[in-house]
């Protein structure tokens, strides 16, 4: 008895420096991570308060002379240039967070199909993938045709239904992975106790897969609010231009101010990046539901 | 009874989605592909159109600055594909792990892709510029460069330079799915092989990565589709320069449809890239299954 | 195009048309594409066109404004379902757009009376084989800036008159150190590039094409052209960097004093004099592009733009109205502060010079020898071979002669 707690302090005393060690290669790890995530960040942050001057200095200014905040005010000023801007970011919100939301609940019944059923129809999700492989060039004309005949050009839902076509393929096959890794035993004895196949989705499957669920919204929004082509084409006016295609307006005609541009992109980036947060805590408490499976 | 009913519950769950997807762009994808057998062209006037039948597909194989392009686009995917692979898994596994402050550190990931891709391509255009550029002037500070040099001005480093820019704002996407799917990974399997007394490159090989890799192929697949078509970040950093060493096919396709005005040739260019990708995808699905049968 | 917008607008418009009715005066909306820029700024754009509205009760606008790179795209994306009245194009754009039916010819609606008011370097920017598609409006050509400051350090009164005096003066200039690089230009892989070419091309006396459209550029003023535009790398007189760079780089480089030339816009210069945005505020020059020994006095690219109407415009009468308000001399000399006009005589009025002094006087003579990029119908095409070899010769990668000789093969093929 006595030899064996004697062991095991030992062994504890031996642990402990690799414990250190590791932790610390750890902490590196994440400070390292940090850095080279954030670096890049952190200039685009500098130039958006920095004036041009202070940009072309040689050598190099490492901080501006003059902290400048004014291109923030600007773009946020609902009365001047802000007008435009917060408009666009409207936009987006709509376009982006209904494209998303249509997206999954179109995903959601055919990802737990592909899932659960096997046939003929399972072969259609290489079918459906294959759609968002044809470079946007290409299908941008006959788009066009098509949303100027029923009237949806220049219209956020015009743009939000071409999203949806873009987004849907991915959160399908990402929650399929997602629903094939559902053991399949707890919904068996729920349609034993009289569920249907939609009951089991929504009241097993879907509160299961609530972690995959949610970084599929974050992808399907991301993806969203990033696409500028189609964009560009579908939109003309303050009613309808996204943030990316508003960015471009800024980064247009000749004397183009890096500083403002820094400006608007650290500002559009900031709603994905708060939705994101939210939806990972989400992920989080979506987690310990899960741990059911095993 | 229930293999009928089920048939057609299997049906209605994909019906939302088939609806969406090939409800919209099924009928630009069949005219696209009726056009790239024809000599038609993007004109006012309704010329007659004639069947070239694989005329365009044979003029796009024999033409060397299509070839060369195929041949960067494949390098960019491939490279860059393979660098978010491995920074995506090494980033997902390093936040799996416990430390503290995780949770902020996680919704860094979420910043470079919220970055609208023009802001994100103007701000690594500024960072490499030659003369004014953070870049030079860190790598000269810390005795790393002797002296300034251009980063996008010359063809063999150009189109690395894109890449990294690339990987940096596009791996995260990995990282996240990764990560999501780590934290299935049910505890009791470590716990079970570590008793076993398994290293933990074994666990990582054994249990980590297999129980990833449906949810990595959905990305990797992905991000290929994309990284195929890549267009933006090309056209704001260099244009497709210097001396083309950075255009990829997109350039070629957006030339042959909207500079040259040749629909039909356009549509067989995207069909191509559609091609490309498919094989792209249809290899790396081919080497995952061999692995795991090995 | 904008259907949505018409159903919508017209919708209203019902509401109007019957009041319009019933004071006997009918209402037309026309859709008009602009371009996001300095000159003329949209908000210069807007008030033109609300003048334009008061004068026209019956007649209302919708402006939108797109950036350059989407002025194309956008343009043909809408021709076929219709939309757009009247459209901005850039002068190397009109052969193309008329052989396929994109504009309306409107050679019958030019007053003759004014064909010799007019510039015929702004003229060219909107014909094709001998036919006028639209107005000129937006004209433009690149200038060499200099730095009096680094020049009158380097002992030189007066500015280059030749690319040959340039290089000299570059050289001494490198020589006393007092810039590394002399010479920077927007040699990116771009159509930029191929504006400067043409610049250089005008001032050795060369041409891009023969009377028949066969490729001459290959050989003489061409060539030394490239040749020239080479050796400044080789020797070190033009910035290296000069081959990743556009426009707004040329202008950094410049406005932080690192540069004693640069080949540049117009808009350069009222930006070099802004103290937020340039470090050589009262030090810069601008005069015509240099000539050649042997070659041209002056030298200029015809960067211009014009308004033409869209083919598949049904208000082809009340658009032409609108281009006609907004190119008049009177329009354009009051906004002249942005973009100069088209009008010769617009340069000896006061209101126009007013501030811009240097500005105009070199205008009056670039303008009037701006040399065109070839008219030819396959241009987008032509430009890019153009600028893949001109660039794998400024990279040293072939001599500018086996790249040109490579290049006029390429585009022979282009009918």
């Amino acid at each position: 008895m006595n030899r064996v707690i004697a062991l095991e302090v030992r062994s504890r005393d031996r642990r402990k420096p690799i414990r250190l060690v590791s932790s610390i290669a750890l902490y590196t790890a994440v400070g390292l991570f940090v850095l080279l995530t954030l670096a890049p960040v952190l200039w685009l942050l500098l130039s958006s308060i920095s004036s041009t001057n202070d940009l072309t200095n040689i050598p190099l200014r490492w901080l501006p002379n003059t902290w400048d905040f004014s291109r923030f005010t600007r773009l946020l000023d609902p009365n001047g240039q802000g007008r435009e801007f917060v408009a666009a970011l409207k936009n987006s919100l709509i376009v982006a967070v209904g494209a998303t939301i249509i997206s999954l609940l179109v995903a959601i019944p055919a990802a737990y199909s592909f899932s659960r059923f096997r046939g003929a129809q399972s072969q259609l999700l290489f079918v459906v993938l294959g759609t968002y492989m044809m470079p946007p060039v290409a299908l941008v004309l006959p788009l066009y045709s098509i949303l100027a005949s029923v009237g949806l050009l220049n219209n956020v839902w015009g743009l939000l239904l071409v999203y949806c076509t873009i987004l849907s393929p991915f959160t399908t096959w990402l929650l399929k992975t997602n629903f094939d890794t559902i053991p399949l035993e707890i919904e068996e004895s729920a349609q034993l106790d009289g569920l249907s196949r939609w009951g089991v989705l929504y009241r097993i499957t879907v509160p299961l897969a609530l972690p995959g669920l949610s970084t599929a919204a974050v992808w399907a929004l991301l993806l969203a609010w990033d696409e500028f082509f189609y964009a560009l084409i579908f939109t003309s006016n303050i009613n309808t231009k996204t943030i990316p295609v508003a960015i471009a307006d800024f980064a247009a005609g000749r004397a183009v101010d890096y500083g403002l541009i820094c400006a608007a992109g650290a500002l559009a980036a900031l709603p994905p990046v708060l939705i994101g947060f939210a939806l990972q805590r989400g992920l989080m408490s979506g987690l310990t539901s899960g741990s059911v499976k095993g | 009874m229930t293999q009928q009913t089920d048939k057609k519950t299997a049906w209605w769950m994909l019906a939302p989605l088939l609806l969406i997807v090939l409800g919209a762009i099924g009928y630009p994808l069949i005219r696209t592909l009726l056009l790239s057998f024809t000599n038609a062209r993007l004109t006012g006037y309704s010329d007659p159109i004639q069947f070239v039948w694989l005329e365009n597909y044979w003029q796009a194989i024999t033409n060397s600055a299509f070839r060369e392009s195929a041949g960067r686009t494949t390098y960019f995917v491939l490279v860059n594909i393979g660098l978010e692979l491995l920074l995506g898994v090494l980033v997902a596994l390093l936040l799996n792990q416990a430390f503290r402050g995780r949770a902020i550190v996680r919704a860094l990931l979420i910043i470079p892709l919220a970055l609208p891709t023009v802001v994100s391509a103007i701000m690594w255009r500024w960072i490499y510029n030659p003369e004014f550029g953070v870049l030079n002037a860190l790598l000269t500070q810390l005795g790393l460069l002797g002296q300034y040099r251009s980063y996008l001005g010359e063809p063999d480093l150009a189109m690395n330079m894109i890449i990294l820019a690339d990987v940096w704002k596009n791996y995260p996407i990995v990282a996240l799915v990764a990560l999501s799917a780590l934290q299935l990974i049910p505890k009791e399997l470590f716990e079970a092989a570590a008793m076993d007394g398994a290293s933990a490159w074994t666990r990582f090989w054994r249990i980590t990565l297999p129980s990833i890799i449906p949810a990595l192929t959905v990305v990797i697949v992905l991000r290929t589709i994309e990284a195929v078509k890549v267009f933006d970040i090309i056209f704001v950093m260099t244009k497709g320069g210097p001396a083309s060493s950075t255009r990829t096919l997109s350039f070629e396709v957006y030339q042959e449809a909207f500079s040259s005005l040749k629909a039909g040739s356009g549509a067989a260019y995207s069909y191509l890239v559609v091609l490309i990708s498919a094989v792209l995808i249809f290899l790396y699905i081919w080497l995952l299954r061999r692995q795991e049968r090995q | 195009m904008k259907k949505m917008y018409k159903a919508f607008s017209g919708a209203i418009g019902m509401g109007l048309v019957l009041t319009g009715l019933a004071l006997g005066q009918g209402n037309t909306t026309l859709n008009a594409l602009f371009m996001k820029q300095a000159a003329y700024s949209e908000e210069d754009v807007q008030n033109m066109t609300a003048e334009f509205e008061k004068a026209n009760p019956s007649i209302k606008v919708n402006l939108e404004f797109v950036p350059y790179e989407s002025l194309r795209d956008k343009t043909i994306a809408a021709q076929a379902s219709g939309g757009y009245d009247v459209v901005l194009f850039d002068t190397i754009w009109p052969a193309e757009y008329a052989k396929n039916g994109f504009l309306l010819d409107v050679s019958s609606r030019i007053n003759k009376a004014d064909q010799n008011k007019i510039f015929t370097g702004a003229w060219s920017t909107v014909q094709s084989k001998g036919k006028y598609y639209g107005m000129p409006w937006i004209l433009d050509t690149k200038y060499l800036f200099y730095n009096t400051e680094i020049l009158e350090k380097a002992g030189f009164k007066n500015p280059p008159r030749t690319f040959q005096e340039l290089m000299t003066q570059a050289e001494v200039i490198k020589q006393k150190n007092l810039v590394q690089y002399p010479l920077v230009s927007s040699w990116s892989q771009s159509e930029a590039l191929v504006a400067d070419y043409t610049s250089y091309v005008a001032a050795f006396k060369g041409r891009f094409v023969d009377t028949s459209d066969r490729p001459v550029f290959q050989n003489g003023g061409g060539l030394k052209a490239l040749e020239w535009m080479v050796d400044s790398v080789k020797k070190g007189l033009s910035n290296p960097n000069s081959r990743e760079y556009a426009e707004e780089d040329v202008r950094r480089v410049f406005s932080s004093g690192q540069a004693a030339f640069a080949l540049n816009w117009t808009y350069m210069y009222n930006l070099t004099q802004d103290p937020a945005e340039s470090k050589v505020v009262g030090k810069v020059g601008i005069v015509p592009a240099p000539g050649a020994v042997g070659g041209a006095a002056v030298s200029a690219v015809n960067g211009s733009m014009g308004l033409g109407i869209t083919r598949t415009s049904k208000l082809a009468n009340e658009a032409w109205k609108f281009i006609n308000h907004l190119t008049s001399q009177k329009v354009q000399n009051r906004y002249a502060k942005n973009s100069l006009p088209i009008w010769k005589t617009s340069y000896a009025d006061p209101i126009v010079s007013k501030g811009q002094e240097a500005v105009i006087k070199a205008a009056n003579i670039s303008i009037g020898a701006m040399y065109s990029r070839p008219t030819v119908v396959r241009y987008a095409e032509w430009s890019n071979v153009l600028q893949k070899a001109l660039q794998e010769a400024l990279l040293g990668k072939t001599t500018a002669k086996a790249a040109l000789a490579d290049a006029a093969k390429q585009v022979a093929t282009l009918k």
